[in-house]
């Protein structure tokens, strides 16, 4: 097969998986080391120009990393990155400084940013320090969009909103016109702006039409607006029974934020079975542990009344089967249908994008689904200068995903402005440099640790429903957080290998403790994949083939398992085998980095 | 020198043997000798021929005497018994471990210093008198530890690292064994563990003394130009002579090869070694032709590796001596002190 150094950079960025999963390929490994090393501030910047909201995503992010972890692979469970990332934010000291310097000289071109969360605040971070004039609009009277809306005090407390946001506006040349809401996008060009970016969200939640809804509507809410209520202070109390019906996320955040405010008896009922579930299994684990039951297979067929007064939900009880085509379905069990009893329900299944603020005649085309077309690389929509990202651009994600969009939109932003093609993007700039101290030594800690996944420490149950502005989670303290740290296996620092030099000693071979690396006739990648040494079975990940070498056989290497602990280096007679730390950042507006 | 342990980590798909062990169970510390070693192959063969041949780690002894090469038991076999001997006793001493319990499983690791200078006599003695064990000679034809002198084993005309020829007939411990009797001799070449493993197998499954001649380059001293011992030497005059598949009894039997092509020999203890030719005019089963083959192509600088001799039905030392069946350490107070009417027949036999 063909020698992998023909393959580009992409090849050592796939082999860093937490990089390669993050959308706003955030480098991993090197914060994780920083943190390892008490460097709290530096891992924060790191964090800070890569995904612009270490505090907040350190508490509330996906994690599309941690699945992706190759510890995960190696045994039970991957690294903590997400809570490693929160104790970077936590323990960071003042790092005022070290942003990037208030911005005074303008480049004379405006843009206006509809909405205030996270994809808008991204594009006014990477466009600030390129002198733009910027104005944000939110209908909120608070900034931040769903990030302090929709996620609860007790999950990520104000200050943590607060500062982060404040880091953006202290860039200067930022407006944001709170409490103003953009009703016409015609309005908004009219006034002259060189672009708009439309970060508006996914502010609509889905509602259930069932008999009944309308005659107890009093106490059926919808989850996102409730949350906001609350979030807002309109609301401070719910009845004693709640029932949330929805398997996400809102529906987690729903039914804690009920424990809180008044809810003795919670449960959350749920359509699908529980692994089915969209919630993250982080999210249902803190639910349960908050003693709310999750009932699952059960749904919703009306809510029952009585003289206009709510007093439950009648549900049909279903089971998955599979059809003959293979597809999971759920079908009724005949079983009687089930009542529960209770004071308020709380909606959490789904939420839609709406745009009733965009006119049809100014050249903005929607697609079959009332979604704007919008390029997946540029963000530009069909109006050149409009351009869309976060929730409002694809639909509901979360939080990282409109970092990761707001990056690309500023990028193609900026292009627009300087007359260039938006079509052509930066790439990404990436170094490679060897490790090597002493004959034995890396600048890296490569003893590999066997500690098992760190949990996080949380506030004693009694005293954490009591409050809802206290936080649950405690985080990582420095000495649990030295601990994770040094779980991570450093995929960042690439096993590089140099065919001429190597005498085919088998001494990689021999010490490589994840069965790695094999010596053979060449072949195609799949017959390859089956004569390794430990047959190479995970096809996501690549092998790592040589050219040929004297003997005219080759180096094969599974990527999958490898521990990055170096032993092959270490044991190589010749340096043929060296570890190299392959560090990629990301392009953003006008060159910079991060 | 590596600082840190190998990882505990291993594959999530590492096979495990009939008696729950993965291979990396057989493994020991990590390797102190310089990066690259040959002797490093070696200890990984061993590990993967003991786990293959399923055997109980406890149930196997590892003698060595002083040298690179005897340091080598510390990084296999972390849970056998061990002994490092003094300087060339290595013989002696597993004979006697031998003698007083031949239970256990033995393997004498040595180098060309350890057993073709200081104890070739005792290598000698321990061969002719066929004590049951494999003995593995890690030739790499020169004094590591001292820093690249000459050794017995060193090919007449060979070049030192520092261009000095040597002028001394070397010795050549395959031909030796045959001498002294060995009725298991092999020789293989540490870069190529398909054909290593195997015979490493079928000596410790052989009854009798079993010698493998193993030429392991060293990769500080013996590695350039000029020497006989080097990697790209070796290559280059390999010579094999057959293909060695040991099936146990517990293995399946697979026909791999037309017959024709295939000698199989079952040794005494059931398992089946299926000789592959590589060359058709060579015969393993006879002593006389072997030294003459090995005569001829040594004269052509050729190095003749695979399994060379074999006497499935050899005897060893405790048949000859007629010792007890029982381990010494298991015999009672009853085998131990007969009591004085034994004593009186011996006497009486002896007047």
């Amino acid at each position: 097969m063909q020698r992998t150094r023909e393959l580009g950079p992409d090849y050592f960025h796939k082999v860093v998986d937490c990089q390669w999963a993050c959308p706003a390929h955030t480098p991993v490994p090197e914060y994780i080391r920083l943190i390892a090393d008490g460097r709290y501030g530096d891992a924060y910047m790191i964090n800070w120009k890569s995904n612009v909201f270490p505090g907040v995503l350190g508490r509330t992010c996906d994690r599309p990393c941690e699945p992706a972890c190759r510890r995960g692979r190696v045994e039970d469970e991957p690294v903590a990155i997400c809570r490693l990332k929160r104790v970077a934010a936590d323990n960071k000291g003042d790092v005022a400084a070290r942003m990037p310097p208030v911005t005074t000289a303008r480049n004379g071109k405006r843009v206006a940013l509809v909405g205030c969360g996270p994809a808008s605040l991204t594009v006014a971070r990477d466009l600030a320090p390129l002198g733009y004039e910027l104005t944000v609009f939110d209908g909120d009277t608070r900034s931040a969009g769903m990030i302090r809306s929709q996620i609860p005090r007790f999950r990520l407390p104000e200050e943590v909103i607060d500062e982060e946001v404040g880091f953006i506006t202290a860039l200067g040349g930022i407006e944001l016109r709170l409490g103003q809401r953009v009703d016409s996008l015609k309005a908004l060009l009219d006034d002259g702006y060189d672009a708009v970016f439309v970060g508006s969200g996914a502010p609509r939640g889905r509602d259930l039409d069932i008999p009944g809804r309308r005659e107890a509507a009093a106490n059926i809410h919808i989850g996102i607006d409730w949350l906001s209520n609350v979030s807002f202070g309109h609301t401070e109390k719910i009845g004693k029974r709640v029932i949330v019906l929805g398997g996400g996320n809102t529906a987690m955040d729903c039914c804690r934020t009920s424990r809180r405010l008044g809810g003795t008896d919670v449960k959350v009922i749920v359509r699908s079975g529980f692994e089915e579930m969209k919630a993250s299994p982080w999210e249902k684990e803190d639910a349960m542990h908050e003693d709310i039951p999750i009932i699952n297979m059960r749904v919703p067929k009306a809510f029952t009344h009585e003289n206009g007064k709510l007093t439950g939900v009648l549900f049909e009880v279903v089971e998955a089967v599979i059809d003959d085509k293979g597809r999971r379905k759920l079908v009724p069990t005949g079983d009687l249908d089930e009542h529960y009893a209770c004071d308020d329900v709380l909606v959490a299944v789904g939420q839609e994008n709406a745009f009733p603020w965009i006119e049809d005649d100014i050249g903005l085309e929607f697609d079959e689904w009332h979604m704007p077309r919008v390029d997946a690389a540029s963000f530009q929509s069909t109006l050149p200068n409009v351009f869309f990202g976060g929730d409002a651009a694809f639909g509901p994600k979360n939080i990282i995903w409109a970092v990761a969009h707001g990056h690309d939109a500023a990028v193609s932003i900026h292009k627009f402005c300087q007359g260039e093609d938006v079509a052509v993007r930066p790439p990404p700039g990436a170094t490679l440099v060897s490790q090597k101290m002493g004959i034995h030594e890396w600048s890296y800690d490569n003893d590999v640790s066997n500690d098992q996944r760190y949990r996080v420490p949380l506030r004693d149950k009694h005293e954490a429903l009591k409050d809802i502005r206290v936080e649950v989670e405690l985080g990582f303290d420095r000495e649990l957080a030295l601990g994770e740290a040094q779980r991570c296996l450093n995929c960042d620092v690439q096993t590089v290998f140099a065919d001429k030099l190597c005498i085919e000693c088998d001494a990689c071979v021999d010490i490589c403790p994840m069965d790695c690396i094999t010596f053979t006739e060449d072949g195609d990648e799949a017959d390859l994949r089956g004569r390794l040494k430990a047959p190479a079975t995970n096809l996501t990940q690549d092998l790592y083939v040589s050219g040929k070498l004297p003997t005219g056989r080759v180096m094969a290497k599974d990527e999958d398992v490898c521990l990055h602990c170096g032993l092959c280096a270490e044991r190589c007679p010749t340096g043929a085998w060296d570890m190299q730390k392959f560090y990629l950042e990301m392009t953003h507006a006008g060159g910079l980095r991060g | 020198m590596t600082y840190i342990l190998k990882p505990q980590l291993h594959h999530p798909a590492l096979a495990k043997n009939s008696l729950g062990y993965t291979r990396r169970d057989y493994e020991g510390s990590v390797s102190t000798l310089c990066a690259g070693c040959g002797h490093d192959s070696i200890s990984a063969s061993i590990i993967q021929a003991c786990f293959e041949l399923e055997l109980p780690p406890h149930r196997v002894a590892k003698l060595s005497g002083i040298g690179c090469s005897s340091k080598t038991p510390d990084y296999f076999l972390g849970n056998s018994h061990g002994f490092n001997t003094v300087h060339g006793r290595m013989p002696s001493v597993l004979t006697g471990a031998n003698l007083a319990n031949r239970d256990l499983i033995y393997l004498g690791v040595s180098g060309d210093g350890d057993s073709a200078s200081i104890g070739l006599g005792q290598f000698a003695h321990a061969i002719r008198r066929g004590v049951n064990m494999l003995y593995i000679v890690e030739n790499n034809g020169v004094y590591g530890l001292t820093k690249g002198q000459f050794s017995a084993t060193s090919d007449k005309g060979s070049k030192s690292k520092r261009g000095v020829v040597n002028t001394d007939a070397g010795i050549d411990m395959v031909s030796l064994a045959l001498q002294m009797g060995a009725t298991f001799v092999g020789r293989s070449f540490s870069g190529d563990k398909d054909q290593l493993v195997p015979l490493i197998k079928a000596g410790l499954a052989h009854k009798g003394a079993a010698f493998i001649d193993c030429v392991s380059p060293c990769v500080q001293f013996n590695n350039h130009t000029g020497s006989t011992k080097s990697f790209d030497y070796v290559r280059e005059h390999n010579e094999a002579v057959n293909r060695l598949d040991v099936i146990t009894p517990r293995d399946e039997i697979r026909v791999d090869y037309k017959p024709g092509e295939t000698v199989k020999v079952q040794q005494h203890d059931g398992s089946i070694l299926s000789l592959h030719k590589l060359n058709d005019l060579y015969n393993p089963a006879s002593r006389a032709q072997a030294l003459g083959y090995l005569q001829a192509r040594q004269a052509r600088g050729q190095i003749v590796t695979g399994l060379l001799f074999v006497d499935p039905n050899a005897g060893d030392l405790h048949d000859a001596v007629g010792t007890v069946e029982t381990p010494l350490n298991a015999l009672g107070e009853a085998e131990l002190v007969p009591g004085a009417g034994a004593l009186e027949r011996i006497n009486a036999a002896l007047r």
